[in-house]
């Protein structure tokens, strides 16, 4: 039997949590030691997927399958391609440095906090690499809970309550529909082929009529977009982000918001293909009013983690717009702007998160001048904030460059709306970048700021080494996916030509 | 003249025989030992004649056929009943003892009457007549009835029982009254495998009057399970009667009634399909989203539990509804899930409770799980699993009934079940933001944990947890045990 690595992924943090029970609650710094020590190990775990990743086939790899609920033809399924090979070590990359980000913020409860986080951690990578439609399910349910807590319990204490339920109520409307979808899809695969399966990859060549394609593409697409969040369903999302504690907001923006794309890419568009060329201008456009809507409400927020939400908004609209060109730079560089946004937008928060530790605020009219106070930071603050308006050499413009690559070459009039979207990132990015850190200290309080500390320039020089290489030598992360996405091309291609009236889909006409 | 004695065998009836047994011994006991050094080991006794009785149906488990002048069946949906009534009367017991003691009420009686009331439940489920049916609904109620009323002193508990006393009559009154007229359209007949065939032969007129039957029937079942729109007993009942006893009331009859309606309408209604599931679609509807809406607004443990019990008798509908095999499954499933999901969440609302349930609002749960980290969490586990979140025993229930109906070609009964069970998460939510995101109120104090309802805790929490987690086993033995079913 081969070394299982994925469950050992899924599960180790587990492990962590029976470790952490057992230790004193009163120590917070054993705690924060073991939680860090756990994400570590993970994260060395999770190095030999990467280097023994076979990056020629689009099949999956290191693959393991045990029965879980054999009458029902449930099993425990999992593997890694392409896509979500760069998603789990974003996971696993991202955790040991969120832990160390908590060192100083998280003062209360840390041992739940700890656990929530771990448990979240194991959650994330069961998404991943989950290829049963079950027990993606459930993964993709269970980690609502840690989240839901990490929220609620060390958010904001104002408002984050609500926060949490939002959150936890918007996910939860979508993925209940996405489960009706399932079952019809289950009993639809058995009906047609006399097996009754919850394997992904099994139901992948299934030929779907249309009219059931156009439904069960809308039922999991919305648990998709209420996850991505795509415009008109993304109103949880700054209310999540603003309330929840840092490393919240970072896990949530890097990772979470991860899974609707992801989900998109996994199931949406390869099980219903022809739905997903029929909706791609639907999509599209819902993509473009993100884009553009995202940039101007940033443009007015006054608390800067508002604003960083809502420029999430924003980027995730260029990942679905490259995504539904169903081309190869436009998927190719949907996937790597999803890693980019969950570099620069995570190092965002914990920027903000930073400064919000040592003012107690986050409104942007409180700072001005922080560059004369906080050298160091400022100087970080900024390459985040280059990679996030896609300067060219940072992340963001390959990112973003490739995305409206295959925009344009999909549809003019779709890449060229994307792209004011560009210029308007720099807009409101810039603009807060320089009243926050640029000019004149306005405010006494911020005068004595403490510089960044080394433990948190420890958690910034592993972004920013990633933020330069993706920007330079973008190929290291291309080529890993560069088959699977090939392979989903050709696959999306396939199912092209069919043309269909939204009265024929009413009517139940169209096969 | 001669009379002729059907053969019959007790072994057929054992386990209720032996809880019979045990409850008048317990009353025996009761009644002769001397004042003083009574009341000790009722608990335990329970437990012995309900393990014995556990053992019994373990031992019968795949036999087959009819007994007792073909009353009652002898069968694997009958054990896995059994096993549901067994199991959760041993929780029910297991949890009163503390709380019976604080109101000086741990008398000999409570436990007799839980037995009894489980005899009932039995005989429900094993029944194959609509008499025997009867029989057992009433030893059930009856029984039912006194324990609602326990504490006499608490005008709350005697307006429980007086309630459920006057309207479960009305309903048996409505039950019987289904069972006259089906007895007159089938010509004579109220064996369940008879009915099919004696349904459909007969007359013109027989087809009208075995629909208002059936309607009768769901009248009569329908306030048993506390189907809306005869739940209005529901709340009031609960949450007057003793906690102990209304947990009981939740799972067992709830149960018992689910066991006889399945049983009767899979068996003797085949022809009728299309009109019963048109009927129960409506019902199942109704009664999810008014136990689920109501659940919303309460702010007493009792009532919001009471709500949602009436919701889950939604979804049990749902299963109804489908008819079908997974259904059949489906039902055994969550009832068995359900007792242990609701009896955990009971023995915390006892445990929250304390001194003669002085801590019953809602608001008393806040910051439940700071303060008693273990307790919190498994509320907190609890209200998860009744909210049907995986990998919880409730998910899996939930997603068996629902993919029932998507098979059954219910699609808009699921989207509407889906839907209400996400309205279900905002007030079993509002438990766990109490208990983790809001700062106790006051101090709760030192919660007793006395080693029954500990034990209690443990086992469910590992119950819903383990059969949410590897489901496969149960769902081979509920399958075993609804094979009765020909026509599913």
């Amino acid at each position: 039997m081969p070394f299982p690595i994925l469950s050992i992924l899924i599960f180790f943090p587990l492990l962590g949590i029976g470790l952490l029970l057992f230790l004193d609650r009163k120590n917070h710094k054993v705690l924060k030691g073991a939680a860090l020590g756990v994400a570590l190990v993970e994260f060395i775990f999770s190095l030999p997927l990467w280097f023994s990743f076979d990056s020629t086939t689009a099949a999956m790899q290191f693959v393991e399958r045990h029965e879980w609920i054999p009458t029902y033809g449930i099993s425990y399924y999992i593997g890694v391609d392409g896509f979500s090979l760069l998603l789990i070590m974003l996971t696993t990359f991202l955790t040991p440095l969120c832990v160390l980000a908590t060192w100083t913020d998280i003062q209360t409860r840390v041992k739940e906090f700890m656990i929530c986080l771990l448990a979240l951690m194991s959650g994330m990578i069961g998404v991943f690499a989950a290829l049963d439609l079950f027990l993606f399910y459930v993964f993709w349910e269970v980690m609502l809970i840690p989240m839901y807590l990490l929220i609620g319990v060390w958010g904001n204490p104002a408002r984050r309550v609500y926060a949490a339920i939002k959150f936890f109520l918007f996910t939860m409307f979508g993925s209940v529909l996405m489960l009706v979808a399932i079952l019809v899809l289950y009993f639809h695969y058995g009906q047609t082929t006399g097996i009754y399966t919850f394997d992904l990859q099994k139901m992948y060549g299934l030929n779907i009529p249309f009219n059931m394609q156009y439904w069960m593409f809308l039922a999991f697409g919305l648990a998709f977009a209420i996850k991505v969040p795509m415009f008109p369903f993304h109103t949880w999302l700054p209310d999540a982000h603003t309330e929840a504690p840092t490393v919240g907001s970072v896990i949530l923006a890097a990772v979470l918001l991860k899974m609707g794309t992801y989900g998109f890419l996994r199931f949406n568009m390869p099980l219903f293909p022809q739905a997903a060329h029929y909706f791609v201008p639907l999509f599209s456009i819902l993509a473009l009013i993100g884009i553009v809507y995202g940039a101007l409400v940033s443009m007015m927020q006054k608390d800067m983690k508002r604003l960083i939400a809502f420029s999430s908004v924003s980027h995730l609209g260029f990942v679905m717009l490259g995504l539904f060109t169903f081309t190869i730079a436009g998927v190719q560089g949907g996937i790597i702007q999803m890693i980019n946004h969950g570099l620069s937008t995570g190092a965002l928060f914990l920027v903000v998160g930073m400064i919000y530790e040592r003012r107690h605020t986050r409104m942007i009219a409180d700072f001005g001048g922080l560059a004369t106070a906080m050298p160091i930071f400022a100087t970080i603050f900024m390459i985040v904030t280059l990679s996030s308006i896609a300067v060219p050499g940072t992340n963001g413009f390959i990112g973003e460059f490739l995305i409206l690559l295959g925009a344009f070459k999909s549809n003019m009039l779709y890449g060229t709306i994307a792209a004011t979207g560009v210029i308007l990132s720099a807009c409101y990015m810039l603009w807060m970048f320089q009243r926050v850190v640029w000019g004149e200290i306005t405010n006494d309080k911020n005068r004595d700021l403490k510089d960044l500390s080394l433990r948190e320039i420890a958690i910034f020089a592993p972004l920013i080494l990633f933020i330069f290489w993706i920007g330079v030598y973008p190929g290291t992360f291309l080529n890993k996916t560069r088959a699977t996405t090939e392979n989903f091309i050709a696959m999306m291609e396939k199912a092209k030509a069919t043309q269909v009236t939204q009265s024929q889909v009413f009517k139940g006409e169209a096969q | 003249m001669t009379i002729n004695i059907p053969i019959f065998h007790l072994n057929s009836i054992g386990p209720a025989l032996i809880l019979t047994v045990t409850a008048v011994v317990i009353l025996l006991l009761d009644a002769l030992s001397p004042k003083g050094r009574r009341k000790a080991f009722f608990p335990q006794l329970s437990l012995l004649g309900l393990a014995a009785a556990a053992l019994q149906t373990y031992l019968m488990w795949g036999s087959k056929g009819t007994d007792f002048a073909r009353m009652i069946y002898v069968d694997n949906y009958t054990f896995f009943f059994y096993f549901i009534f067994i199991l959760g009367t041993a929780l029910t017991v297991m949890i009163s003892r503390q709380y019976l003691e604080d109101y000086g009420k741990n008398m000999g009686e409570y436990y007799a009457l839980l037995l009894f009331a489980t005899v009932g439940m039995m005989l429900m489920a094993a029944s194959a007549h609509l008499i025997m049916l009867f029989l057992g609904l009433e030893v059930m109620s009856i029984a039912v009835y006194v324990l609602a009323g326990l504490f006499r002193e608490d005008p709350r508990s005697n307006e429980a029982s007086l309630k459920y006393l006057i309207l479960g009559s009305f309903s048996s009154g409505f039950l019987l009254f289904g069972m006259a007229m089906l007895y007159g359209a089938a010509g004579g007949t109220l064996y369940l495998d008879e009915l099919p065939k004696a349904l459909a032969g007969h007359s013109t007129f027989a087809q009208p009057l075995t629909l208002l039957a059936i309607a009768l029937l769901i009248v009569g079942f329908g306030f048993k399970v506390a189907s809306a729109p005869f739940h209005m007993w529901t709340p009031d009942v609960y949450e007057g009667a003793p906690t102990s006893v209304t947990a009981f009331m939740a799972v067992g009859v709830k149960a018992a009634a689910f066991a006889a309606f399945a049983r009767v309408f899979f068996l003797a209604f085949p022809a009728f399909r299309v009109d019963y599931t048109m009927l129960l679609w409506v019902l199942a509807v109704a009664t999810m989203t008014i136990g689920n809406v109501c659940a919303i607004a309460q702010t007493n443990i009792k009532r919001m539990l009471a709500y949602s019990s009436i919701a889950h008798a939604g979804y049990l509908l749902v299963a109804l509804v489908a008819a079908n095999q997974l259904g059949a499954v489906s039902l055994l499933y969550y009832l068995l899930a359900y007792t242990l999901m609701n009896l955990g969440a009971f023995g915390v609302v006892i445990l929250v409770g304390r001194k003669k349930d002085s801590y019953l609002n809602i608001y008393d749960y806040a910051g439940l799980g700071f303060q008693h980290p273990a307790l919190g969490a498994a509320m907190a586990l609890f209200m998860f699993a009744l909210a049907g979140m995986p990998p919880t025993a409730g998910f899996v229930g939930k997603f068996y009934i629902f993919s029932a109906a998507v098979q059954g070609g219910f699609i808009w009964l699921t989207i509407l079940g889906v839907m209400n069970s996400l309205i279900s998460m905002y007030y079993y939510l509002r438990i766990t933001v109490l208990i983790y995101m809001k700062p106790a109120e006051a101090d709760l104090g030192p919660v007793a944990f006395s080693p029954g309802v500990t034990a209690v805790l443990a086992a469910t929490a590992a119950g819903v947890m383990l059969s949410g987690i590897f489901p496969g086993a149960l769902y081979d033995l509920a399958m075993n045990a609804v094979k009765i079913f020909p026509g599913l």
